[in-house]
């Protein structure tokens, strides 16, 4: 079943007098489960990609539905209700909200969903072992690794139960030992909770995890290939 | 959550905020201060002309206030002040005889107001014979004595025991005059009362003026409390049927406006305060939000709508002033209790104080609905110097603030 389709989708970005074709006609779908590697060289669309499907940034013309939605004719308000409740996002850095502690930064997204005390901290608390930093639960990020915070992002990307997660570049902050890790975390969570993830990178070692990698060049699919693992 | 968040990003960048802190706190503390000193020094103002001067009620018969007229008196006074006296609450009854009259020394002469009283009565009502600060009250001198200001003393060149002509006119328009001889001598800190008051013995100035024996002008009644005002005023009322009953506030409404003027002054004194603390908290909430761009982008994208952003930078806003109000409202709350009790002394300036008839002493007096309204200020201040900041915060797009540059 497609959880995300995809049809001609355009991002013309028109500063400074020159315009730039960042994506170029996409039409793609994604199903749910997936593990997917957007990958291509700098500036050929990724990030734009990713967050007009991500509800972030809007498009010059083509749409994308999610569970049958068109999400880009949602009002901005309920845009953000459902990025809120359908998309989980881990980003390159900044992810976390410095002052609360890791556990706080889980819970928090459930607390925007209006989930009760007792279900937060429950499911806070199996996210952080499942992710393997269950011990560092009251640590602020400043006194995690990188690698550690990443982990906290992506189970807070998890908490809010999204359809799926988007990953820009999460391990580009990373050593080659934390990005192994991530990188077969996030498998391990496709696998046990069936997420679908779907994460742009430029490391071979991240496209080697992948189950399909989508190549962009110049804002165009180029190359869209699924692998048995 | 919001709240913890908001709290606990004030501490991020601790020595600007304390900075801000310490600016509110400083500035709510000179604030509340300066009203205390000023209410105080109000109220001074107030108890002082009400204990030597107004007394709380002046009962007279209508139309006397207006044209001080020998004739216009209360028959049977002293029946109504024995009536008086016996209303709970009433501590003084001092029933008056008031009449306008020259008052000539060896050398010069001057117009005064003379008050003829029951020395005894007299003094439950007012305190001038606690301010004789020469010879004593009514005591020391037989026959005819008088009690007279400092500053008349001084303009007519005498002292205790001096001679002193009084030149009225009787009831049948005939010009007469007495021999009197100072007794005491007052001070109330008000020089233009001290000049123009004198005191004799209500007999003598009836016997001078030939008005009935049991007459007076004025009747002037002391009370244990001003919160009993109200009380004892309609019972007065109701015993002097007819005559005019006027409280101290309607009797001098110039004290009265006194004490609304300074509120006025004191709430725009703050005003201006906080203005000028608004500006640095504007300044530090816009520096927070600029430093943040990307963590907010991140909270847009996360689920985090606008309002929520914009109640997390207006708590933000009014905690880091209320933090300093709070502290500023309590340290000037402690230090205006304190010198409550222990006053201000002005006595290095107090000469020109003294003239205008305020005290030496300043005894700080607190209004708690002030504290209360300077915290909603506060809160005030806090909200607008957050609009703009979070405004700013608001125009952040998300896909913009997290781009990797
Ligand atoms: N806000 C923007 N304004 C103008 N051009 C942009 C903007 N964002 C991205 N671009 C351009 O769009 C193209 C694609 O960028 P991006 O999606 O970030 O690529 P990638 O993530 O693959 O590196 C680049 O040429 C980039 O310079
Ligand atoms: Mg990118």
């Amino acid at each position: 079943m497609n959880v995300i389709e995809i049809k001609d989708l355009v991002k013309i970005y028109n500063s400074s007098e020159v315009k730039v074709k960042a994506v170029n006609g996409i039409t793609v779908d994604f199903e749910e489960g997936e593990f997917t590697a957007v990958v291509g060289p700098s500036g050929s669309g990724k990030t734009t990609f990713l967050n007009m499907l991500g509800g972030l940034d809007r498009p010059t013309s083509g749409e994308v539905k999610i569970g049958g939605i068109n999400i880009w004719e949602l009002s901005s308000k309920k845009l953000i209700d459902f990025r809120m409740n359908n998309i989980g996002f881990v980003f390159q850095a900044y992810n976390l909200i410095p002052v609360l502690t890791a556990g706080e930064n889980v819970e928090f997204i459930m607390h925007l969903q209006g989930k009760p005390k007792k279900e937060r901290e429950l499911r806070t608390r199996e996210l952080l072992e499942s992710v393997g930093i269950g011990d560092r639960i009251k640590s602020r990020p400043a006194k995690l690794s990188g690698g550690q915070q990443q982990r906290v992002a992506v189970a807070r990307a998890l908490a809010s139960k999204p359809e799926f997660i988007l990953a820009d570049e999460p391990t580009a902050n990373l050593d080659s030992k934390a990005t192994t890790e991530l990188l077969e975390l996030m498998a391990e969570m496709n696998r046990k909770y069936n997420t679908t993830f779907i994460f742009a990178t430029h490391d071979q070692r991240v496209m080697d995890k992948a189950k399909r990698i989508i190549t962009i060049e110049d804002g165009k699919i180029i190359k869209d290939e699924e692998f048995d693992q | 959550m919001l709240f913890s968040i908001s709290w606990r990003n004030i501490w991020r960048n601790k020595v600007r905020s304390l900075v801000i802190i310490f600016s509110v706190a400083l500035g709510i503390f000179a604030g509340v201060t300066s009203t205390a000193f000023m209410k105080g020094l109000a109220e001074q103002r107030i108890q002082k002309v009400i204990k030597s001067e107004l007394s709380y009620i002046q009962v007279h018969k209508k139309g006397f206030r207006q044209n001080s007229e020998l004739k216009s008196y209360i028959p049977g006074a002293a029946a109504l002040t024995q009536d008086i006296r016996k209303i709970p609450h009433v501590t003084g009854a001092s029933r008056r005889v008031v009449v306008q009259a020259m008052i000539a020394s060896a050398e010069t002469a001057t117009g005064v107001l003379i008050a003829g009283v029951n020395p005894e009565q007299e003094k439950q009502v007012t305190n001038i014979h606690e301010k004789i600060i020469d010879g004593a009250y009514f005591e020391g001198i037989k026959k005819h004595p008088v009690v007279i200001g400092k500053k008349l003393a001084e303009k007519l060149n005498v002292k205790v025991r001096s001679k002193l002509v009084i030149t009225l006119q009787d009831t049948a328009n005939n010009v007469i005059s007495g021999l009197f001889r100072i007794a005491g001598i007052y001070t109330t800190n008000n020089n233009m009362y001290d000049e123009s008051h004198i005191f004799i013995r209500i007999g003598d100035l009836l016997e001078l003026t030939t008005l009935p024996e049991d007459v007076a002008h004025e009747i002037a009644i002391n009370i244990d409390d001003s919160e009993n005002l109200p009380v004892v005023e309609t019972q007065v009322k109701n015993l002097a049927g007819g005559l005019e009953v006027m409280d101290w506030k309607s009797l001098s409404p110039e004290m009265n406006y006194l004490t609304e003027a300074m509120e006025l002054y004191m709430y725009i004194f703050m005003i201006i305060i906080l203005l000028a603390l608004l500006f640095g908290i504007i300044n530090t909430m816009l520096m927070v939000v600029m430093e943040r761009t990307k963590e907010i982008g991140m909270l847009m994208a996360i689920g985090m709508n606008k309002f929520r952003i914009f109640s997390m930078i207006v708590l933000e806003s009014i905690m880091l002033s209320l933090t300093g109000g709070i502290v500023g409202i309590f340290i000037g709350a402690l230090f205006s209790k304190w010198r409550s009790i222990v006053p201000i002394d002005l006595s290095m300036w107090a000469q020109g104080y003294e003239q205008l008839g305020f005290d030496a002493y300043v005894y700080l007096s607190l209004d708690p609905i002030m504290l209360v309204n300077v915290t909603i200020l506060v809160i005030i201040t806090g909200v607008i110097a957050a609009l703009y900041p979070a405004y700013k915060a608001l125009k952040n797009d998300p896909a913009d603030a997290l781009r990797m540059e």
